[in-house]
């Protein structure tokens, strides 16, 4: 399995631990990711919402990249960046005025964006192309005792539900529960985490992070694991702000892919841990039997 | 031959239709034109073809003017082929020297040049004056009716329409697939807006059906075949193993206690799984027929498997205190195997029904996820006085402190789940507002908790319905307008705790409320039933794009379907409450009876036949056709088409090699002459 990698700039960024841990789990699956040359911004949300026609040439470049590549599967694990080039190629094939416009812009850097490659999430991947049992037979260290908060964000889910259920999304639960973890209820899943309103509008931003952070204390999380580079950031850079307005609500927040190179019993430095502000716990060392019996 | 030998004079009309027609096409312009062409005699144009004064015209013209083909342009043959034929014909001419041009819903409805607008209608117009030269004197054939009536399930509208043909004398075949009739009316408890106790209104009538003489009831049994034509269907209907004989069971129901199983443990599905069952079982007190039925899925005495065949193993190995029961009744059977029918009826009466939407399609609103969160048919059975509880409104979670199960001190009731949105479905249910009252005031009554209910707009539009609003509105029961986003159990104040809350933008007041409440209830839309597919292919039916099954006429025969002799009446057609339901039962069973009493059908006489020397016996014809009309002479080797069966399809004209299979008012002259006509307009 081969798959065009498209990290975008938070996973590269403020997201590091995400590129760092899902790579290392990738590759131990078995999959191959090849990053896509030269890809640049996808715009994100900000860029759609001022001008949709360059922001879709923008992210066309990238499609068109990958369509140059040979590989049909793009694998975006940023949530706003699989939004994106999920909607790009949504207008491309709705909208003919939209195929258009892109056309023109990218021929004048010499490209061409059929609209072929399939934007894909880990998750999906992970779920549909790779199996659970696949997953399920590298885990070495499973996360038995682990109490996680399975935490979707809305932009992988809403308003293209392509894999999961848009209010109920399950994709998650299921593989930390493929890696012994105990999934957390909690009916939040896809609540917003105040998006970039956390910069802009810290009073409302902020609100509904502290929301989500207490909940989950509150449903017995020990973590809370995420998809997006965005919410993790909310999620976990804004503590201080967040006691000091409301309480302290003490909770990591992870990517998934970070529990599951821990459940693979992946080196520290492929799980990156201590990218987190808030620490996540150790687990509880293997109960002895279990130990012996490796 | 001879029409050929005479001298052609066609008369042709052309209709305004008021502006329908006149607005997009210059119906003098197309006179005009078609007067000049050769075998015409006179052509007109006239505001209303159809009216009276229009069909005297041609009978004047052909008494007049000595004609003997008539064209009409007007609109299409389904609205008035009728009519103009029946001009004809009084004219003194056979009708089928008469031919229609659409050019209203083919031309002056969909098209928006004038210019070329008028210039189709006018090639159309040349097409059908070169095919009606063609034309044949051909008769009608009237075909004799059975007078017997199939009505397929056994709701209310089943119910009433049963009863309405049984009462006028018309023997009728009942069929339904559950053990007992009464469809969804039976679970509910009472009906809006008079709030009249619906077992008291429905069972008399289930027990007269039972008991008329005329009526022919078949429960747990399936209609599996339907071959024939109107008039004259044979029907085949596969009475399902109840292994009770339904003659010996009187329904005294002594086995049912001592049922091996002492408690009743099986989903109870009349109770919409808020009750349980034993493996014998009578579905509710008022079942009709009063027969008991054995379900082989959970019953010990089949726990063996199955046969090659399909049917359950008898085992033996249960002690069958049951049997020992029912005792010199000898009314189980557990040999009882499927049972095959075969009858034959003039009229089809299809009153399938509907089925409840799937709350779980919707899991913002938490069915399936938070136990509190019901449907609306659970609460007509948990206020029930005959359903699980007695009628005792009780949660499913959560205790008192002494142990005893809770009564909910507020409930909301979401409207429009599975109605009215992109998502799911995009008709209005029409009965869930309405309902949704009924539920409120019902609940009121038996808790005496809060009562929000939460709408997007109030659709009351009944004979008494809107008062009943009124009625609800001064009970003191909350409105709050909004579709309500979620429910959750996510709680934000300690106000919330331990309840379910229902987050929903009031869009009168424009804010978002959070309402906690202790129970929540789905008003589920109304869907077509899972298999209507399958019933539309077996009687032949069609149906919308939402899967309701179609009528013939939204507005003038929205009891017909296309399919003469079948008719609809109840949900199966669409969403519809009790009164509309009945009144369209009543109306189904009077167009079957207007075929019944007449006696015959008349058969378009569209049907092919085989020009026997010209017939190879090749049979290639044979399996193509549908309706099992083609027949072969073994003796002399050749084809020949049952009439009374021909559809006139024209499959079997087009698959024929030595083209020896001709269509009655599609031969080929006829064809080639109408698109020579077309194509050679210009």
């Amino acid at each position: 399995m081969k798959y065009a990698y498209f990290p975008g700039c938070s996973l590269k960024g403020t997201g590091k631990a995400y590129e760092e841990s899902l790579l290392p789990v990738m590759k131990h699956l078995g999959v191959e990711m090849q990053e896509l040359d030269d890809w640049n911004c996808c715009g994100a949300t900000a860029y759609m919402a001022v001008d949709e026609g360059k922001a879709c040439a923008a992210a066309a470049r990238n499609l068109a990249i990958a369509e140059k590549s040979g590989l049909q599967q793009v694998l975006a694990p940023c949530s706003a960046c699989y939004l994106v080039l999920n909607k790009t190629q949504h207008y491309l094939h709705e909208y003919p005025g939209m195929r258009q416009t892109v056309a023109r812009a990218l021929e004048t850097v010499g490209l061409r964006c059929e609209g072929t490659s399939a934007v894909r999430h880990p998750l999906d991947i992970l779920l549909n192309d790779i199996g659970l049992e696949a997953v399920k037979q590298k885990v070495t260290r499973p996360l038995k005792g682990l109490k996680v908060a399975p935490y979707y964000g809305c932009q992988i889910v809403r308003p293209y539900a392509t894999f999961d259920d848009q209010t109920n999304p399950t994709t998650m639960d299921r593989l930390l529960e493929a890696l012994g973890a105990t999934v957390v209820k909690w009916p939040l899943k896809t609540k917003c985490c105040g998006g970039s309103l956390t910069g802009t509008l810290p009073e409302a931003g902020l609100r509904l992070s502290y929301i989500l952070l207490k909940e989950a204390i509150k449903r017995g999380a020990d973590v809370i694991a995420t998809v997006c580079p965005l919410c993790q950031f909310n999620l976990d850079a804004y503590h201080p702000k967040i006691s000091a307005r409301w309480e302290p609500v003490p909770i990591p927040t992870v990517y998934f892919s970070q529990l599951m190179g821990l459940a693979f019993g992946l080196p520290d430095n492929q799980v990156v841990l201590h990218r987190g502000m808030i620490p996540m716990k150790p687990l509880a060392a293997p109960a002895p039997a279990a130990a012996a019996a490796r | 031959m001879s029409a050929k030998k005479e001298e052609l004079r066609i008369g042709f009309y052309v209709c305004h239709c008021g502006h329908n027609i006149a607005s997009m096409v210059d119906c003098v312009a197309v006179a005009r034109s078609v007067e000049k062409l050769p075998g015409v005699a006179l052509a007109r144009d006239y505001k209303y073809m159809c009216s009276d004064p229009g069909q005297v015209l041609i009978q004047q013209d052909i008494r007049e003017h000595k004609l003997n083909r008539i064209v009409v342009a007007s609109c299409s043959p389904l609205l008035h082929e009728h009519t103009f034929r029946g001009a004809t014909e009084a004219g003194g001419l056979n009708p089928f020297y008469f031919h229609m041009v659409n050019i209203r819903e083919h031309d002056s409805w969909v098209h928006t040049d004038r210019q070329e607008a008028t210039e189709k209608a006018k090639a159309l117009a040349e097409a059908a004056i070169r095919r009606v030269a063609h034309h044949k004197a051909l008769e009608i054939k009237k075909v004799p009716i059975h007078p017997d009536v199939l009505v397929v399930g056994g709701g209310i509208a089943g119910i009433h329409a049963a009863m309405t043909l049984a009462n006028a004398g018309k023997k009728v075949y009942l069929v339904e697939r559950e053990p007992s009739i009464g469809g969804h009316m039976a679970k509910f408890d009472k009906t809006f807006p008079t709030l009249d106790c619906a077992a008291c209104i429905l069972t008399p009538k289930m027990s007269e059906v039972g008991s008329h003489p005329n009526i022919t009831l078949w429960t747990y049994s399936d209609v599996t075949k339907v071959d024939g034509y109107v008039g004259n269907y044979t029907v085949q209907v596969k009475r399902k193993a109840r292994y009770i004989i339904e003659d010996l069971c009187t329904g005294c129901q002594d086995c049912i206690p001592n049922c091996v199983f002492k408690e009743p443990k099986f989903t109870d599905d009349f109770n919409e799984g808020l009750g349980k069952r034993k493996p014998v079982y009578i579905p509710f007190p008022q079942a009709t027929p009063q027969v008991v039925v054995i379900d082989p899925e959970v019953c010990l005495n089949f726990k063996r498997g199955k046969n090659p065949d399909g049917s359950p193993i008898v085992s033996d190995k249960c002690k069958k205190t049951c049997v020992e029961a029912c005792g010199e009744k000898n009314a189980i059977d557990f040999t009882q195997k499927d049972e095959l029918k075969e009858i034959k009826v003039g009229n089809i009466i299809v009153c399938t029904g509907f089925k409840t939407f799937d709350a779980g399609r919707v899991p913002a609103y938490g069915y399936g996820t938070y136990k509190n969160v019901y449907t609306s048919l659970e609460i007509e059975r948990l206020v029930n006085a005959s359903g699980p509880t007695g009628g005792e409104v009780i949660l499913r979670e959560g205790k008192n402190p002494d142990g005893s199960p809770k009564t909910p001190k507020s409930i909301g009731i979401i409207h429009c789940v599975g109605s009215r949105d992109k998502k799911t479905n995009i008709w209005c249910s029409r009965v869930c507002c309405m309902y949704s009252m009924k539920l409120a005031h019902l609940l009121k009554e038996h808790t005496d908790a809060e009562l929000y209910n939460f709408y997007i707009d109030m659709r009351t539009p009944g004979k008494g319905y809107e008062e009943f609003y009124n009625k609800l509105l001064e009970e003191g029961t909350h409105f709050i307008r909004g579709r309500v986003g979620e429910v959750t159990d996510w709680a934000m104040t300690p106000e919330e705790e331990g309840k379910l809350v229902i987050r929903v933008e009031d869009t009168l007041a424009g804010v978002v409320r959070r309402i906690p409440v202790d129970m929540v209830v789905l008003a589920t839309g109304l869907e077509p039933q899972a298999d209507a597919g399958d019933v539309r292919r077996l009687f032949n039916m069609s149906c919308g794009g939402d899967g309701w099954f179609l009528e013939r006429h939204p507005k003038l025969a929205p009891v017909n379907t296309f399919t003469d002799g079948v008719f609809l009446a109840g949900c199966c057609q669409g969403p519809k409450d009790i009164p509309d339901t009945v009144a369209q039962a009543g109306a189904a069973a009077a167009e079957a009876m207007v075929l019944i009493d007449r006696g015959y059908v008349e058969q378009e006489p569209n049907t092919a036949f085989i020009l026997d020397q010209e017939c190879s016996g090749c049979k290639s014809c044979i399996p193509l056709c549908p309706y099992t009309a083609i027949l072969f002479d073994e003796e002399r080797k050749k084809a020949y088409i049952n009439e009374a069966l021909c559809k006139g399809c024209g499959t079997c004209v087009g698959a024929c090699p030595s083209s020896s299979i001709v269509q009655n008012l599609f031969e080929d002259s006829e064809i080639f002459s109408e698109i020579e006509g077309v194509l050679s307009y210009d």
